[in-house]
């Protein structure tokens, strides 16, 4: 068994020693404790000891030669063994000595890859600073920043901005349309039907209440009545959802819930006022253009089908009027508590199927009116925004909108002059 | 005042051998390249064990310094402890081989940690002589220190408190001459640090610290001194530094080897042998198995420590307050 | 309910430790029969005596040195120093001493004291007598520092501190000594944990974050600025080591904005650690730069009014500071 003769690290700043004299020779026996080299460093210039008895089996480093801390500089041990001419390749690892410890520095366990911070929109320069939060809301929810207004220095969009945003999108809100309780409005596949098929499959046979059978009755005719012609439209409602987020906490201060529907209540108040045509009703002497503007909201009433209050004199009332008079109505049907006068009169009516997840659809037009307007589910999609040579893709918060009118009295131009205005006043809010 | 007994020379030699062999083995053990570092009181043991064997052991306090080893054997110490300190294992009970070897603390022997820089643990020792009398407690404190460290304001203030308030310390330096390789006189105007005393209103005196029993005498009149409530005592001892600084220093630079060799003939653990066989307390048997006796302890205390574990590398981040201290 | 001023809650929780346990003294500079030179401990010598309320030497590193020595023992000190500026001689001892024991000693020895040390600006106090230093002691690993800000948290953490097994510097914020009062029940225990910092005012536009004096200044500014429709959260930090991360993250997590103010210089001042564990752990929460509003670098505070005025911050600058960062 042999043991290593090293150089030692003597004072702790010194890294290397220089072997100047070997007291024995190879060969030649001798004591632990013993003299056996001198060696000279920067702070001290000794003699080291044996490490072991034996005989020295090797000499490594030769006298005049400088070698780092830790480096072997020879080898005891008994006569006869067998040793290296060479020392080996890594040095003695000991406390004292630096370049062992540095040399098996074991090489760190993986550490678990932080996701880098999400940089969404960093490399868009024009929407100005986005600072980390910024990014990080935008990165969790997919936000396109170009869709949100920045109130913070020089147009930056603040946390505040992001968060208000978020919170205006409907993946935020179960259903984005939901005043008071419940569904407002249903699927007008299921409001108004479609034509009942030549022999029923047997079953069980759920009588008829008196609702269900006007509904019927009042379908039919329409549908006799009116030659039914559609129009679709698709509208950005970016800020819309940015007005009513801005907005919702204020109206519910006066116990008001600011849904869509008011919106567009008034935006298709705004196009009725320019398209007066579609505010009409046909009769044999002629064109009725109705002076007031009373716009119908189809509300569920679940089974017992539905029923279309009128808001009465829309065209004078304010956002919040709208909001107030749509709660109220929708209450009252629900609770069955409207008087007759509440469902009379309407020049125009609304239908939301966008509720149940109907994209576009055809419905029925509440005779006498003119016309009807269907709003499909708010989704958000890739548009394109045009600007000359910078074209660029961007996600907004896009609907359906559907102008089912009577072709009797509105020619397809007056009636998408008509859906224009709405979508003009939707995609313009402020 | 107390005489001591056959049995005590015999262990003071003892301890004194002890001492030597041990501080001789960690020179060897860093020339081996087995220790980072080493610290040596060779020259200063006769002082040192004089003035430890002179107190209560287990109930006065001791604030030392870093070339006690010595002392610290007479309070205690185990060789495999100090074995275990210098070679930095678990287990070492100074500082849990955080600290560098020699920096004491030994809590079951009411000796205090204390740190590098020097000078700092006086004002430690007049705070616990501050505690003890307002406790009515009848136990002393010495405080250890080089000479060149009573240059530090931290030495005349911590002085000047037990001098004030007659607290029952014992201020005991261990004068070699040499700070690291600044000679005393650059060190201090006066002749002895013993005459610093007379400044600071405390007796100072001024003891041959190569003469154990010389050392004990003064001490014991020291620690009766302050447990009547006359206050502390100065006591310098004039020692021999034999061995460079530390491990880190070669004196060859600064001293002339006769001024070495001339101390080593004055070396005080030969006069403490030649003085208790001259007395027949030990005799040349005694000390031939005492010798071999001491041989074996310092080699098993090495080997024990060689084949101990270090300490496990979770244990340096603790205990940083003492809502962290972990036991065992 | 009784309003009482900062020194007063200062006053009442020394005198209320000093009556609870008998190993609780007070060492300082005029703490004695004068009480105190902001008569802090007036009244204190008259009740407990002139054992447990001694009057140092003009040695600050003693009066902590023979403290640690104390505490070393089993006593309870609270050491006074007089001005913080005067703690500089001491550092020695504070950092090398008191702050280490527990990890050198691997828990063998520990130092349970209290350093209480008035600081800050705003009274005249020219470069001695102003100086806030709690960053030199708050990068260090052992000590606890805790700067109360109002009178239960002056009572409250104080006799906390004197609970508290460790070393413990107190720094007080000399300004608010008679300036602040507040409402501190009598005859009820007060006692305000370490490490737990306070939301003194909820907000959600950013989050200011100080402490000592210029935790009033913060909430006068945040009171301002209420009227500008800007909603300003108030973190009182109470204890800057260990520092209460949770409630500093927590509501800069909420406003993604952060302003720290201190009256230290600027540089390496403690706002610079609150900005870097920002930086580092709440990086994707903020919305703004993390701001420091802090002392201009120079040496020290100018005695000369508008100079010192020119050092200082106030509540007008701390409400600029604040309206910039709301409008980034």
């Amino acid at each position: 068994m042999s043991t290593q003769v090293i150089m030692p690290q003597l004072g702790e700043s010194v890294v290397e020693g220089t072997v100047s004299k070997w007291l024995k020779a190879e060969g030649q026996p001798i004591s632990e404790f013993e003299p056996l080299l001198e060696i000279n460093t920067d702070k001290v210039d000794t003699e080291i000891p044996a490490p072991a008895s034996g005989i020295l089996l090797r000499v490594f480093i030769a006298e005049g030669q400088t070698v780092q801390a830790g480096t072997i500089l020879g080898v005891i041990g008994e006569a006869g063994e067998p040793v290296p001419e060479a020392p080996p390749a890594s040095t003695a690892a000991h406390p004292t000595s630096p370049r062992p410890a540095v040399a098996e520095m074991p090489s760190p366990a993986p550490e678990p890859v932080r996701e880098p911070a999400p940089a969404a929109a960093s490399a868009r320069p024009d929407l100005g600073f986005i600072s980390p939060v910024v990014a990080k809301i935008a990165a969790e929810h997919r936000i396109d920043l170009s869709l949100v207004k920045g109130s913070g220095a020089g147009g930056r969009i603040t946390k505040k901005d992001v968060l208000a945003y978020v919170g205006s999108i409907p993946a935020a809100v179960p259903a984005w349309e939901q005043p008071a309780s419940g569904e407002l409005f249903r699927p007008s596949e299921e409001v108004f039907g479609g034509p009942p098929k030549a022999g029923p499959a047997p079953g069980d046979v759920i009588p008829h209440n008196a609702v269900r059978r006007q509904i019927a009755e009042h379908m039919i005719r329409s549908r006799r009545t009116s030659p039914h012609v559609t129009t679709v439209m698709e509208a950005d409602l970016s800020r819309v959802v940015a007005h009513r987020q801005a907005h919702k906490e204020i109206f519910a201060r006066d116990g008001v819930d600011l849904t869509y529907s008011a919106y567009f209540v008034i935006a298709s108040v705004a196009a009725l006022k320019a398209v007066p045509w579609v505010n009409a009703s046909w009769t044999d002497e002629g064109v009725v253009l109705h002076r007031q503007v009373h716009v119908g909201m189809a509300v569920s009433l679940g089974d017992e089908g539905l029923i279309v209050p009128v808001i009465k004199n829309a065209d004078q009332l304010s956002l919040l009027a709208v909001a107030a008079a749509i709660k109220d109505l929708a209450n009252r049907a629900r609770s069955r508590k409207l008087k007759p006068d509440d469902v009379q009169g309407g020049t125009f009516t609304i239908t939301n199927h966008g509720v149940s997840g109907s994209l576009f659809a055809t419905p029925i037009i509440n005779q006498p009116q003119a016309a009807i307007l269907g709003v499909g589910k708010m989704q958000k999609r890739v548009v394109v925004i045009e600007s000359p040579g910078d074209d660029a893709f961007a996600i907004r918060p896009m609907a359906y909108l559907t102008l089912t009118f009577d072709h009797r009295m509105l020619d397809g131009a007056v009636a998408d002059r008509f859906l224009s205005v709405v979508v003009e006043r939707l995609e313009t809010w402020s | 005042m107390k005489t001591p007994t056959k049995e005590t020379l015999l262990e003071m030699y003892r301890v004194m051998l002890l001492a030597r062999r041990l501080d001789e083995r960690a020179w060897v053990l860093h020339r081996q390249g087995k220790i980072a570092f080493h610290i040596s009181g060779i020259g200063h043991e006769a002082a040192q064990v004089g003035a430890a064997f002179a107190l209560e052991r287990g109930k006065d306090w001791f604030v030392p310094y870093y070339r006690d080893l010595a002392m610290l054997l007479a309070l205690g110490l185990t060789p495999l402890e100090f074995a275990l300190g210098l070679l930095g294992k678990k287990g070492e009970p100074s500082s849990g081989a955080r600290q560098m070897p020699s920096h004491w603390s030994l809590r079951r022997a009411n000796v205090v940690s204390h740190s590098s820089p020097v000078g700092t643990q006086t004002p430690h020792a007049s705070g616990i002589g501050l505690a003890i009398k307002m406790r009515g407690d009848s136990a002393v404190v010495l405080t250890s220190i080089g000479e060149g460290s009573t240059s530090q304001g931290e030495w005349y203030e911590g002085v000047n408190w037990a001098a004030i308030h007659r607290l029952p310390v014992i201020f005991l330096v261990e004068n070699n001459v040499y700070a690291i390789s600044v000679r005393q006189e650059q060190q201090m105007a006066v002749a002895t640090v013993a005459e610093k005393a007379s400044g600071l209103g405390l007796p100072g005196v001024t003891v041959d610290g190569l003469d154990a029993l010389a050392v004990f005498d003064v001490v014991s009149e020291a620690a009766d001194r302050a447990r009547r409530g006359d206050g502390p005592t100065l006591v310098e001892t004039r020692v021999h530094r034999l061995t460079p600084h530390s491990s880190d220093d070669d004196d060859r630079s600064y001293r002339p080897r006769e001024e070495v060799e001339a101390m080593k003939a004055g070396d005080p653990l030969s006069a403490f042998e030649q003085r208790l066989k001259q007395s027949k307390v030990l005799s040349s048997e005694k000390q031939a198995s005492l010798e071999e006796e001491i041989g074996k302890t310092v080699a098993d205390a090495i080997q024990a420590a060689e084949a101990a574990p270090y300490p496990e590398v979770s244990e340096a981040s603790y205990p940083v307050y003492v809502e962290d201290i972990r036991r065992g | 309910m009784a309003e009482i001023t900062l020194i007063e809650g200062l006053r009442q929780a020394m005198d209320e430790e000093l009556a609870r346990d008998d190993r609780v003294f007070i060492v300082g500079e005029d703490v004695g029969p004068r009480g105190g030179v902001f008569r802090a401990t007036q009244g204190l010598f008259e009740k407990y005596g002139s054992g447990r309320i001694i009057d140092s030497p003009l040695a600050e590193l003693s009066i902590i040195g023979v403290g640690i020595g104390a505490a070393l023992y089993g006593l309870r000190p609270i050491c006074e120093i007089q001005f913080a500026d005067f703690i500089h001689p001491a550092f020695n001892q504070i950092v090398n001493e008191a702050a280490k024991m527990c990890y050198r000693s691997n828990g063998e020895w520990t130092v349970p004291m209290v350093i209480r040390a008035p600081y800050g600006g705003g009274i005249g106090g020219g470069l001695y007598h102003s100086q806030s230093l709690e960053a030199f002691f708050a990068h260090v690993p052992g000590l606890k520092v805790v700067v109360p800000s109002t009178p239960r948290e002056a009572k409250g953490l104080l006799k906390a501190a004197v609970r508290d097994p460790n070393p413990v510097l107190v720094f007080e914020p000399k300004k608010g000594y008679r300036l602040i009062k507040g409402e501190v029940p009598e005859g009820e225990e007060i006692l305000e944990p370490l490490g737990v910092a306070r939301v003194s005012r909820v907000g959600t536009d950013l989050t200011a974050i100080a402490y000592g004096m210029m935790h009033h200044y913060t909430l006068q500014a945040a009171d301002a600025l209420a009227q500008e429709g800007i909603s300003v959260e108030v973190i009182d930090l109470r204890t800057l080591l260990p520092l209460d991360k949770a409630t500093v993250l927590g509501s800069v997590g909420k406003t993604g904005k952060a302003l720290i103010i201190y009256e230290d210089n600027l540089t390496g001042g403690y706002g610079g650690e609150i900005a870097a564990i920002l930086a580092d752990e709440a990086f994707t929460d903020l919305d703004a730069p993390v701001r420091r509003l802090g002392g201009p670098d120079v040496p020290a505070m100018p005695y000369s009014h508008p100079l010192q005025d020119w050092f200082l911050p106030n509540p007008v600058k701390i409400a600029g500071a604040m309206r910039e960062l709301a409008a980034f």
